[in-house]
C-alpha cells in the first residue's frame, strides 16, 4: 500500500544492465538486464545451474572473485538471507540479530525485530538451542533490523520442512508488507514464488526467459484456477510439462 | 505441556502416583528402543577420581603387606608424614612458590607471544610467509634441546628458565590458534561482508571467538608443556624449586621427598588443567559436543 509513494519517485531500487558473469570458460549470466521497483517482491526461478545464485551474489556484492562486466546499481541498505540461517554459534540470539549494527538503540531494535518474528523471550538463547525454522526467523530478524531497501533471499526456506515453510511464507509476507523492502527471492519452488511474489522471473541460459506479473489478490489460494495456470506456465518455462487441466 | 503428555502415557501403569507425577517433569529414563545409542551415557559423579583412588588402594595394600620395599616406594602415610614435615619447615612452600612463579611467567610470555604470532600469521598472507615457516622450524627442534644454547645466552638464572618454558608454551598455542583461525567457515566471512562489518569488528566478533576453541586446546597442551619444561630446567641448574628439591633428595636417597615432589607436580598439573577447563567450558558454552 505504501509503495505507491515509491512508485511516484520512479527510480527503480535495483538496476541491472547487460550483466555478464563467468567462471572460467562458462558464462553463467549472459547480458542480463533487470529492474526492481521500490517495495516490489520479485521471485527468481530457474533450474539448478541457471545462474540464480550468481545473480543474487552479484547483487549482494559477494562476487568480487568472479569475472564479468555490466552495470549494477543496488541500494546501500540491503541485507541477505542465506539458505542456512548463518548465525554465529558463539553469539546469543539477540547479539546475532544486531551483529554489526552500530547504533545506540541497537539492542532495543533487535528486541523489536525478534518480537516481529515471534521469538521474544529467546534473546539469550544460543543458536544451537533453536530449531531450523527458529534459526531462519532469527536470520530474518537480523536482515529486517537493518531496515533494508533491498532484501536478497537465497532459497531461505529450502532447508525447512513443508509445514514450517508455509508458516515462514506467511511471516515473510507480513514482514514485507510492513517494512516494504524490495525483495529478490531466489527459489526453486514454483508455488512459493507464485504465493509470495508480485512478479516472477524465470532464469534460463543466463538471461531472463520469462517475466510474469502475478495478478492474484493476496492471500493466495493454491487451489485457485489462476494460480494453477500461472504455475503450469512457469513449469513449462522450467522444462516441466504438466498435464493440461481437464475441463469439468 | 511436554511433561504432561509424557507422563500421561505412563500414568495408567502407576495410578496411585499419577497425581504427583503429573506435576513433576519426569527424568529422562533410558528406554529399550532397539537402536544403539551412540552418544555417551550419563556422566559418573566424580568418575575421574575412581582410577587414582584404586591406585592408592593398591599402593597401600602393597605397603602393608610388605610387597613394596620402602626404599623403592615408601608407604602413602610416610609420604604424607614427610610432606607435613616439609611444610612445617617451610621448605615445600618456598620451593613451590619458586616453581609456580617460574611456570606462570613462562606461561604468560609464551601465551602472549604464541597468540600474537598466530594472529599475525593467520590474518595476513605476508605474516604467514614470515612467521609460519620459522615457527614450524622451531617446532621441529625439541625445546629441551635448546637448553645448552639458552644457558650460553641467558646464563643459568631465571631468564634462561622462563625463556625455555615460554618457548615450549608458544608452540601449541600458535599451532592450535592458527589452525582454528584458518578453519573459520568462509560462510561467516561472507556474512560479515553482507552485514558491512568493519575489519576491527570482524576480528572481534567473528575471528577471535571462532579461534577460541583452538586457543583453549592449545592452552591445555601449553600448561602441560610448561610443567614439563619446568621439571627439566629445575633439575639442570637451580638452587630452589620443586625440581631442585627432588634432585637434592636423589643425592641423599630420600625416596619419600621425591614422591612428595612428584605428587606436588601432579597436583599442580591437575589444578592448572582444571582451571583451563573451567574457563574453556565457560567461554565455549555455545557448543554442543559428544560429551554433552
Amino acid at each position: 500500500m505504501a509503495s505507491h509513494l515509491g512508485g511516484l519517485s520512479g527510480a527503480p531500487v535495483v538496476r541491472v544492465e547487460s550483466l555478464v558473469r563467468s567462471f572460467g570458460p562458462r558464462t553463467i549470466l549472459d547480458g542480463l538486464s533487470l529492474d526492481i521497483e521500490k517495495g516490489e517482491f520479485v521471485a527468481l526461478l530457474g533450474r539448478s545451474g541457471s545462474g540464480k545464485s550468481t545473480l543474487l551474489r552479484a547483487l549482494a556484492d559477494l562476487d568480487d572473485k568472479v569475472s564479468g562486466s555490466g552495470r549494477l546499481e543496488t541500494p546501500d541498505k540491503k541485507s541477505v538471507v542465506f539458505q542456512d540461517a548463518r548465525l554465529l554459534p558463539w553469539k546469543r540470539v539477540l547479539e546475532n540479530v544486531v551483529l554489526g549494527l552500530d547504533l545506540p538503540e541497537a539492542a532495543e531494535r533487535g528486541r523489536v525485530a525478534l518480537e516481529e518474528v515471534g521469538l521474544s523471550g529467546r534473546e539469550n538463547a544460543w543458536p544451537v538451542e533453536l530449531s531450523g525454522g527458529e534459526q531462519q526467523r532469527v536470520a530474518l530478524a537480523r536482515s529486517l533490523v537493518r531496515d533494508p531497501e533491498l532484501l536478497l533471499a537465497d532459497e531461505p526456506f529450502g532447508a525447512l520442512d513443508a509445514l514450517t515453510r508455509l508458516r515462514m511464507h506467511d511471516l515473510l509476507r507480513q514482514l514485507c508488507a510492513r517494512h516494504q523492502p524490495a525483495v529478490l527471492l531466489v527459489t526453486h519452488d514454483v508455488d512459493e514464488a507464485v504465493t509470495l511474489a508480485d512478479r516472477v522471473l524465470v532464469l534460463d541460459n543466463g538471461a531472463i526467459a520469462a517475466d510474469i506479473a502475478i495478478d492474484i489478490p493476496t492471500p493466495r489460494d493454491h487451489g485457485d484456477r489462476r494460480f494453477g495456470e500461472i504455475r503450469s506456465h512457469l513449469l513449462r518455462h522450467l522444462g516441466v510439462e504438466t498435464k493440461p487441466v481437464l475441463p469439468v | 505441556m511436554n511433561a504432561f503428555s509424557n507422563t500421561a502415557a505412563v500414568a495408567p501403569a502407576f495410578p496411585a502416583a499419577s497425581d504427583e507425577r503429573l506435576l513433576i517433569p519426569p527424568a529422562v529414563e533410558p528406554r529399550k528402543t532397539g537402536t544403539r545409542r551412540l552418544a555417551l551415557g550419563r556422566t559418573i559423579p566424580f568418575g575421574a577420581l575412581i582410577g587414582p583412588a584404586l591406585l592408592l588402594v593398591i599402593w597401600s595394600i602393597g605397603s602393608i603387606a610388605g610387597l613394596i620395599d620402602p626404599r623403592t616406594l615408601p608407604a602413602p602415610w610416610s609420604v604424607i608424614g614427610t610432606a607435613i614435615d616439609l611444610i612445617a619447615e617451610g621448605k615445600l612452600q618456598h620451593h613451590l612458590m619458586t616453581s609456580a612463579w617460574r611456570a606462570a611467567q613462562g606461561l604468560v610470555f609464551g601465551i602472549l607471544i604464541g597468540t600474537i604470532l598466530a594472529l599475525i600469521s593467520g590474518l595476513s598472507r605476508l605474516g604467514e610467509a614470515i612467521i609460519d615457516g620459522a615457527v614450524q622450524i622451531k617446532r621441529a627442534i625439541p625445546t629441551l634441546a635448546l637448553i645448552p644454547l639458552l644457558m650460553l645466552w641467558f646464563g643459568i638464572g631465571e631468564g634462561m628458565k622462563v625463556t625455555t618454558i615460554a618457548l615450549a608454551v608458544l608452540i601449541p598455542i600458535y599451532i592450535q590458534t592458527h589452525s582454528s583461525l584458518r578453519s573459520i567457515d568462509s560462510r561467516y566471512v561472507e556474512l560479515a561482508q553482507t552485514l558491512r562489518m568493519g575489519y576491527g569488528e570482524f576480528i572481534r566478533q567473528v575471528i577471535l571467538p571462532g579461534a577460541l576453541p583452538g586457543f583453549f586446546l592449545g592452552l591445555r597442551f601449553a600448561v602441560t608443556y610448561a610443567w614439563l619444561s619446568l621439571v627439566v630446567v629445575e633439575q639442570v641448574n637451580a638452587t630452589s624449586g620443586i625440581g631442585y628439591m627432588i634432585d637434592l633428595a636423589r643425592n641423599y636417597g630420600q625416596t619419600d621427598i621425591i614422591i612428595v615432589g612428584l605428587v606436588v607436580y601432579a597436583l599442580l598439573g591437575l589444578a592448572s588443567d582444571g582451571i583451563v577447563r573451567f574457563f574453556q567450558e565457560r567461554s565455549l558454552s555455545w557448543r554442543r559436543t559428544l560429551a554433552d
